[in-house]
């Protein structure tokens, strides 16, 4: 009746994971039970949960992504109090199994469901406002997306409580995530939730390409489109090449799952290093579909505080795409210690290097945009500031792995560790926290505090050098990733200092969720003007929060830096805007979180082989599709103001 | 090898490694093979003592701390890319506080140039300098991977010795095919001998790696892989797997005993009296996925590796399989696909 599913699938015999379950079940139960008692359920429904609106979807995105931040930091907290419990011959709190599975769950929650929400969300949100459109190209599948997103990060944080989770890394390389080494349902849960969330991520690339490609305002050729706009256009170039490598992979490793397939298998003609050259395919892109977009914040965010225009656009551009062609080139560098020949290694090795050319271009450019300015040392641009220093590091140590036999002696190890920390964090989640900052008033009409972001930004940065920096050194002493026990002394005291680290980076976690709060208490001293940082792109011509359609007249563009064209006067062709015409937009549908129910199932009912609820599901999928494709009544009339936006 | 390497046919004159100075020059940038003499460059000691005075103290960081050629090379090439790394990243670094500082909103004795976005010689510098920098390390990733190849035969007056092993959950099996003797979780090896290792994998993919003496290797099931290294100084050295393994992968690990020819060959005859014998059925034992301590057998079925990539040998796969007859395919797996 239900498949592999029993009692015992509950986590009893471990005291701290059936603590954790039952924490997140309370939590989650306490939030629903506050929202029914505020009668919140038909605003959330209405507003939020069917919305087709691209902003609404880059907030609820960005949401998820919080969320899952916290999450992920619990299990690196729990990581890193456990390595410090055994410095000196302690055995820590964690039992192996346990410990495995957290630091899985750690790699796959921080990139699939923390930086590739926030990344995915703040294009969603952005990009059709600085294109001057009204929305993205297909809104109800960009609902469609965001659930099947959520569902992924649902399944995923199911298996906390009801089975486990895998225990083979956050790419699980076979034959450890085959049934031989594997057979517990840890390993499904991560082909499903990963799968689910693929698939709806690969929409949302198709979309916003379309949307980038398709639906710029009138005169916005392409060398007058943001850069945050072109590195948008980059990233899901690269989601929409990279993507279904993943999902065929992830496909390949379930077949011999749950087939009795042997594409990775040890024996049978399988090969396992065919699963790493494939899941690297898609693994390498994928840095790049996080960072591209990062690179585009900061390319917004330096311009516009230090009051000059972005240096060197055209060079921005070419180095964008250069990095967007190269990232596909050079995925061997992730196993140079395979046992490839000497110059299948030399050219992905100097393939790899190449790639620091155009990045290296990228942070000359920004300093060159500071050169001349009058730098506001704003929140967003603390964080750009941190990124450019840390970054640069974090590119150092990047062009050191790619030099192979040098790898031969730091691969796998904690140094490997500290590098892609120091560009993920001192990268993407810098990026991401310049970005989240530097719109908030565009998406809510009012500022996140300062002060808080400030103290946030200072224990993030301090806490990170402290937590990352000693891992450079420690695997130079040797020491691998994935230890549970820090056995050689000389490992300990730097293991200490990273978990200090790690403990002032949760200050700086609980001063953000406190900069959240205190600005939305304070929201309405801290009310924001459509344009409060005096920028230069199209998004801030729009009213803060913009309308459901964005513009009540869609904005004519003759330049880069539009709107910046505008406010000094430089602009003198018209016209402006568009005519005033009435317009249609898309009704909200429930077709998204009908297919993330029917897709949370459908994983479940696969990771547990419960046949008859996978069958259900797949067919009330199969129901709602049509029932949504039946439907009569597709958009709703607008006809807004006379009076376009000033 | 070496025939193969298309490099070979450039006719650069192999040399030693003249250890002259701390600089590219001391990492020999000719393709010939690693050879045993051991370079130890006067003022790479001191960049190193640098390092490590910064990093806190010395011997600790024994990925840098070369006890062979191959390491020695690694350590080399990791400071030489460091120093070319450091001198453009550093000044970059600066420049991003000194320029948002110098030209920071308030600040007095600054221009402002508002408009100011295009500059054909600054994009020409910008694009030159990193290119030129990885112009100059590609020819180290070039020439590195070519000298450092994991499969290259380290040049020495010794004979070399063959050591197969076999990674397991979660120990690793070390066999000496001349001696016919072999040891788990300890591995004995002969000071200025080359080693010839043969590794493979009975379970899942692990990396062998002992950072005193350089370059790690994957081992993988039913593949071979191969790995040469050396030792100069006698000690026991840390040796793991530095690939995640499962539950017990941190156990998985092993010391590295160089030691003096004579003592090595005293460690052989100690082991041949070991009364254990390594036959199919101990191998079968020792697939129990646990950690296990160091130990020896004194004898060795022969072709036990061979049969172990082949799959002939009993595999965890078999244990696992309902059918007891081994199956037809599992013999075409070894086939051909060697790396």
């Amino acid at each position: 009746m239900f498949g592999r599913l029993t009692l015992a699938a509950i986590p009893t015999g471990e005291p701290i994971a059936l603590g954790a379950a039952l924490a997140v079940l309370a939590v989650v139960l306490a939030t629903l039970a506050w929202l029914t008692w505020r009668g919140a359920w038909p605003y959330l429904w209405r507003e939020w949960i069917t919305s087709v609106d691209h902003k609404r979807i880059g907030i609820m995105y960005c949401a998820l992504g919080l969320v899952m931040l916290l999450r992920g930091f619990s299990d690196a907290l729990m990581m890193r109090t456990h390595l410090a419990l055994t410095v000196g011959g302690g055995s820590g709190y964690l039992p192996p199994d346990h410990y495995n599975q957290i630091f899985s769950a750690h790699g796959v929650i921080m990139i699939f469901f923390v930086a590739m929400p926030f990344v995915v969300g703040l294009m969603n949100f952005v990009t059709p406002l600085q294109l001057g459109g009204r929305d993205v190209a297909f809104p109800v599948l960009n609902s469609v997306s965001f659930w099947l997103t959520a569902a992924g990060a649902l399944l995923v944080n199911l298996s906390l409580g009801i089975g486990n989770f895998e225990r083979a890394g956050w790419l699980p390389y076979p034959p450890l995530s085959e049934t031989t080494y594997s057979p517990d349902v840890g390993v499904d849960y991560w082909a499903w939730s990963l799968q689910i969330a693929g698939v709806g991520t690969l929409m949302s690339g198709v979309n916003l390409l379309a949307t980038i490609l398709k639906t710029r305002a009138r005169g916005m050729r392409y060398t007058r489109m943001p850069m945050f706009c072109w590195t948008a256009l980059a990233a899901n170039l690269l989601i929409v090449a990279a993507f279904p490598i993943l999902t065929a992979t992830i496909a390949m490793l379930t077949l011999d799952r749950m087939a009795g397939f042997h594409f990775f298998t040890n024996d049978a003609g399988g090969n396992p290093m065919m699963f790493v050259n494939l899941v690297w395919a898609w693994g390498h892109p994928e840095v790049y579909i996080l960072i591209l977009p990062c690179f585009g914040i900061f390319s917004e965010v330096v311009p516009t505080f230090s009051r000059k225009p972005l240096f060197g656009y055209r060079s921005m551009v070419a180095a964008t795409m250069a990095i967007c062609v190269l990232s596909f080139m050079v995925w061997l560098h992730h196993f140079f210690t395979m046992g490839a020949g000497a110059n299948i290694n030399a050219v992905f090795g100097v393939l790899s290097m190449i790639i620091a050319v155009p990045t290296g271009v990228k942070v000359f450019n920004w300093l060159f945009t500071m050169y001349g300015g009058k730098v506001e040392f704003s929140v967003p641009m603390l964080w750009s500031l941190a990124f450019m220093s840390t970054f640069v590091i974090g590119g150092m140590t990047g062009v050191l792995l790619a030099i192979p036999p040098v790898d031969f002696v730091v691969h796998n190890s904690q140094f490997l560790v500290a590098h892609f920390h120091n560009v993920i964090i001192g990268g993407v989640l810098f990026g991401v926290f310049a970005g989240v900052n530097y719109w908030f008033p565009k998406a809510f009409g009012f500022m996140l505090d300062e002060r808080l972001g400030k103290a946030a930004f200072w224990c993030w940065v301090v806490g990170f050098y402290l937590a990352f920096m000693p891992l450079y050194a420690l695997g130079l002493m040797g020491m691998t990733r994935r230890l549970n026990v820090a056995y050689m002394p000389q490992w300990g005291p730097w293991t200490l200092v990273a978990a200090v680290g790690a403990l002032v980076i949760f200050a700086g976690i609980l001063l953000m969720l406190a900069q959240l709060y205190v600005s939305i208490r304070r929201r309405a001293a801290l009310r924001a003007g459509d344009d409060p940082w005096d920028a230069r792109t199209l998004e801030w011509a729009a009213s803060s929060p913009p309308p459901a359609w964005n513009f009540d007249r869609l904005p004519v563009v003759a330049c880069l830096d539009e709107l910046w064209a505008r406010k000094t006067g430089a602009r003198k062709e018209t016209p402006l805007w568009l005519d005033d015409k009435p317009f249609h937009m898309p009704r909200n549908s429930a077709i998204g979180v009908a297919l993330a129910a029917a897709a949370t199932f459908f994983g479940f009912a696969m990771v547990w082989r419960i046949d008859w609820l996978a069958i259900a599901a797949a067919l009330a999928a199969l129901t709602a599709v049509i029932g949504f494709a039946a439907r009569r009544n597709l958009e709703v009339a607008v006809a807004p103001n006379e009076k376009a936006p000033a | 090898m070496s025939q193969r390497n298309p490099f070979r046919r450039t006719g650069l004159t192999p040399q030693e490694p003249d250890g002259s100075a701390f600089s590219l020059r001391s990492f020999d940038m000719t393709l010939s093979p690693i050879h045993s003499r051991r370079i130890r460059p006067a003022s790479s000691r001191l960049a190193r003592a640098a390092l490590a005075c910064a990093l806190l103290s010395g011997c600790d960081y024994i990925t840098l701390d070369p006890k062979g050629p191959i390491a020695a090379n690694e350590t080399l090439l990791f400071y030489n890319a460091l120093a070319i790394m450091t001198a453009i990243g550093a000044p970059v670094i600066a420049a991003v506080f000194v320029v948002a500082y110098w030209f920071r909103k308030g600040g007095r004795g600054t221009f402002y140039l508002p408009d100011w976005h295009y500059s054909g010689k600054i994009e020409l510098v910008v694009w030159s300098v990193p290119a030129l920098t990885v112009f100059f390390l590609g020819a180290l990733a070039v020439v590195g991977s070519n000298r450092l190849d994991p499969r290259v035969a380290i040049a020495a007056e010794a004979k070399p010795l063959d050591v197969q092993v076999v990674a397991l959950d979660w120990k690793w099996l070390f066999l000496y095919p001349e001696a016919g003797v072999a040891s788990i979780n300890e591995l004995a090896l002969p000071i200025d001998t080359p080693i010839h290792f043969r590794l493979t994998s009975a379970t899942v993919m692990n990396s062998f790696f002992i950072p005193n003496l350089g370059s790690q290797i994957y081992a993988m099931g039913a593949m071979e892989t191969r790995l040469n290294l050396l030792a100069h100084e006698p000690g026991d050295y840390l040796g793991l797997s530095a690939q995640l393994s499962g539950a017990h992968f941190t156990d998985m690990r092993f010391t590295a005993r160089a030691m003096s020819a004579d003592d090595f060959a005293a460690w052989i005859a100690q082991a041949r009296r070991n009364p254990d014998k390594l036959d199919r059925d101990a191998y079968g034992a020792l697939l129990k996925p646990a950690p296990e301590s160091p130990r020896v057998f004194g004898a060795v079925e022969s072709k036990l590796f061979d049969a172990i990539v082949a799959r002939t040998a009993p595999t965890p796969e078999n244990a696992a399989a309902c059918a007891p007859a081994p199956r037809r395919a599992t013999q075409d797996a070894s086939a051909g696909k060697g790396t």
